[in-house]
């Protein structure tokens, strides 16, 4: 047992939140709220430069060959800074997807474009049913001569408004379960007909509506098996979910030295408010909160990098990092008092992220499910 | 990051498990893990038998160092013994003489005093009390006003002590006393050691709501102590109680009665049937089980890393703190959960209409004190504010 990070995470950790904190101060986090394409195609380059998004992908690929533990410690730097942009969909979603489940050429063709930053990726699973269970996957894609004709739906993915591929998930045929007939498609986003429009969310985070509409994708752009794609959709989700936890404790330790920061200095009574019992009380509270978070949380990511059956160490993750994410930033705006609810300040940043985090990837009640069934109810 | 235990730790716990999965064979029926339990009667008995067992393997002194007769066993091998130990809610190690007084006297003794105390507890032959907490020093233990007067080669000690968990079964106590009232208060204090069959040692039962008697009041009535129980000078007793680095205090092993309870609740629910249908079945209760489960792996994942930082050798003073307000607001938390799915069964002492022997109506009562003794919750999270995140000191009147 070595519960400690390698040296070279370490200083992974160190690079990543000085360049962030340089690069990506709260200024460009806000502008790029407002901002069209919601990300700063400076900051990519400058981003793939530092090989960050092919940190994990194989050297064959362009990729630098680090670990899933390695990038853990990455998002967790982009999550304390709410770097916006498309890394994680690009990353995790479509990266880790094709290395999953594509074919070697299809590996070739694309992994050292994302390595190299030259494209944008993402994952079109969710639609109006709003689940992330394979039975909400009605998109359907039906074979035509050499290719498949999708029509349908999806709702909730991230960054389709930038992306160049999106990994399409379909339904083929209907299975016995709800997790047979999917498949897999990687779609280039310029096909004709395909309609996208940004969603406005809590998040600014552009999540967007994508509508296919006979949208013909060539038969060797199928990402894995006829039918049997959902597997991999599984796999990718469990790596995304532990990730998406990442970047939420990131942001919840940086929402929680934000306020120790104002309470050590704010001075009501004549004297800084952390000398209070009850907001020292608040303040442990929180840091309690977010230290239990890293445990589970480096416990459940090590399981998925190492390939270990990792269901409910994940659920158990996310279901309890959902919940000290929105209690970090709900009680780092009480100790901010009244200024913590401006537009103005960097805490609202993170409480608006707080409840965009909890519902990607399942919130509670959807992770709790998972749980009873793991624990044999 | 590596979570995986080497092959030697994975054989270690195995033979714990074997151990303590055939030991709790031999439990009274109905045998629930805890401190109450352990000093009833047949709960008593039990834990002596198992605490012999223990003693004769060595496993209670396995962290000591050698020449103490200890295998100077490591933080994530006491983390094992006491993970499997907690999961089979098995007693037989004594909380006070080897979790507490053993690591004092390693660090603190007089040679004489280790070899006189120190065999007795690793074979199990005598048992401990605390004697800290007074009826007017209880978090502020410092306040303290027991004295003792020394009296050429004897102290002299008068006072009353309170809280005293299972004094009605110990055979020896430690207790601070005031030496010095002149010096500021934490500076007049001294560590001693004292036999309770001392003339002048009585001890008064404090029955706890539920009925159990795990509470005591010790007075002190001109118990004469030789000056050679005196742990370190004189004037240092209050630095002689400041934790101890080498012996596991992750919590893990309540985390583990905790999960082992779950368990129990969750087979409970897979056989109880009301209004027709499954409690398994139930939203509410699968939600409220689940959520259950991710608190408890959860704390268990923490204990994990407490006891890591241990292991390197840092003080980890904040996170023993999380960990134990952790804990036992879980525990809490636990018993509530326990005692509403029994639905109206939930009020039913132990009897023939109690399910699950009635622990939970117990649990619910019990729990009370596990968020007071050993530092009260806002204690602990006094000192995570204080010492772990450097917020300013509240100014004392």
């Amino acid at each position: 047992m070595n519960l400690d990070f390698s040296e070279e995470q370490e200083m992974l950790r160190t690079s990543a939140r000085d360049f962030l904190t340089k690069e990506c101060p709260k200024t460009l986090v806000r502008e790029l709220e407002e901002d069209e394409k919601g990300y700063s195609p400076e900051l990519w380059r400058k981003m793939a430069e530092l090989g960050w998004m092919g940190l994990v992908l194989p050297e064959e690929y362009d990729g630098m060959g680090m670990e899933f533990m390695d990038l853990i410690v990455l998002l967790e730097e982009m999550g304390r800074n709410i770097l916006p942009g498309p890394f994680f969909c690009t990353v995790v979603l479509g990266g880790l997807t094709i290395l999953n489940g594509g074919t070697e050429e299809q590996k070739k063709e694309f992994l050292p474009k994302v390595a190299n930053g030259e494209m944008i990726l993402t994952m079109a699973l969710t639609e109006p049913s709003a689940t992330y269970e394979a039975s909400g996957v009605k998109t359907k894609a039906v074979a035509k001569d050499d290719a498949f004709v999708i029509n349908g739906t999806k709702l909730f993915v991230e960054n389709a408004h930038i992306a160049d591929y999106l990994v399409c998930v379909t339904r083929t045929s209907d299975g016995a379960s709800p997790e047979e007939g999917i498949t897999l498609f990687l779609v280039d986003a310029k096909s004709p007909g395909i309609k996208c429009e940004v969603m406005p969310t809590i998040g600014a985070d552009k999540l967007c509506e994508v509508v296919f509409e006979d949208v013909s994708v060539p038969r060797q752009n199928m990402l894995g098996k006829l039918d049997r794609g959902w597997p991999i959709v599984a796999r990718t989700l469990e790596q995304a979910t532990v990730a998406k936890c990442a970047e939420m404790i990131g942001s919840a330790q940086a929402a929680l030295e934000m306020t120790l920061a104002y309470v050590k200095e704010r001075v009501q009574y004549g004297r800084p408010i952390g000398s209070f019992q009850v907001v020292q009380h608040y303040c442990a509270n929180m840091w309690i909160n977010v230290d239990t978070g890293k445990s589970i949380l480096y416990e459940a990511a090590w399981r998925v990098g190492e390939g270990l059956p990792a269901s409910k160490e994940v659920a158990v993750a996310k279901g309890w990092i959902n919940e000290v994410y929105k209690f970090v930033a709900e009680r780092g705006v009480q100790c901010h008092g009244a200024i913590g609810t401006t537009r103005d300040h960097d805490m609202g940043l993170y409480y608006r992220r707080a409840m965009a985090a909890e519902l990607a990837f399942g919130d509670t009640d959807c992770q709790r499910e998972v749980v009873a069934r793991q624990i044999g109810l | 990051m590596d979570f995986k235990l080497t092959p030697e730790q994975e054989s270690l716990r195995k033979e714990f498990e074997d151990f303590f999965k055939k030991a709790l064979k031999e439990a009274p029926p109905g045998w629930v893990a805890g401190l109450e339990t352990m000093f009833s009667e047949e709960g008593w008995a039990f834990h002596r038998s198992l605490a012999r067992q223990l003693g004769k393997k060595g496993w209670l002194s396995r962290p000591w160092p050698k020449e103490y007769g200890g295998q100077a066993a490591s933080i994530i091998e006491q983390l094992l013994f006491n993970e499997v130990r907690g999961y089979y809610g098995a007693p037989g190690v004594d909380v006070f003489g080897v979790g507490m007084l053993a690591p004092t006297l390693l660090l603190w003794g007089t040679e004489e005093q280790k070899q006189q105390h120190l065999p007795p507890i690793a074979k199990a032959e005598i048992m401990w009390c605390q004697c800290w907490s007074e009826p007017n020093a209880g978090s502020d233990l410092a306040s303290l006003t027991t004295r003792a007067v020394k009296d050429g080669d004897e102290y002299v000690i008068n006072g009353q002590k309170i809280w005293t968990s299972g004094a009605h079964r110990a055979d020896w106590s430690f207790i601070l006393a005031r030496t010095d009232p002149e010096q500021p208060r934490h500076r007049g204090l001294s560590y001693f050691l004292v036999d309770m069959k001392n003339p002048g040692v009585t001890v008064r039962p404090l029955i706890s709501m539920e009925g159990s008697h795990l509470y005591n009041e010790v007075f002190f009535d001109d118990v004469r102590v030789p000056k050679q129980n005196m742990v370190a000078e004189e004037n240092q007793g209050w630095y002689v109680t400041l934790m101890t680095m080498n012996f596991e205090r992750s919590g893990v092993a309540g985390m583990m009665e905790a999960k082992r309870t779950l368990e129990e609740l969750v087979e409970f629910c897979k056989e109880t049937r009301r209004d027709g249908e499954v409690l398994a079945r139930n939203p509410f209760i699968r939600h409220r089980l689940a959520q259950m489960a991710i608190e408890i792996e959860v704390g268990r994942a923490m204990s994990y890393r407490v006891a890591w930082l241990q292991e390197k050798g840092e003080m980890a003073a904040a996170e023993a703190c999380a960990a134990k307000v952790y804990g036992s607001e879980l525990g809490q938390r636990l018993s509530y959960l326990g005692c509403q799915i029994m639905g109206l069964y939930g009020q039913v002492k132990r009897s023939k209409w109690a399910p699950l022997m009635g622990r939970f109506e117990s649990a619910y009562q019990i729990a009370l004190g596990m968020n007071i003794a050993a530092g009260t919750s806002e204690i602990m999270r006094n000192i995570i504010a204080i010492r772990g995140l450097e917020l300013p000191r509240e100014p004392r009147a």
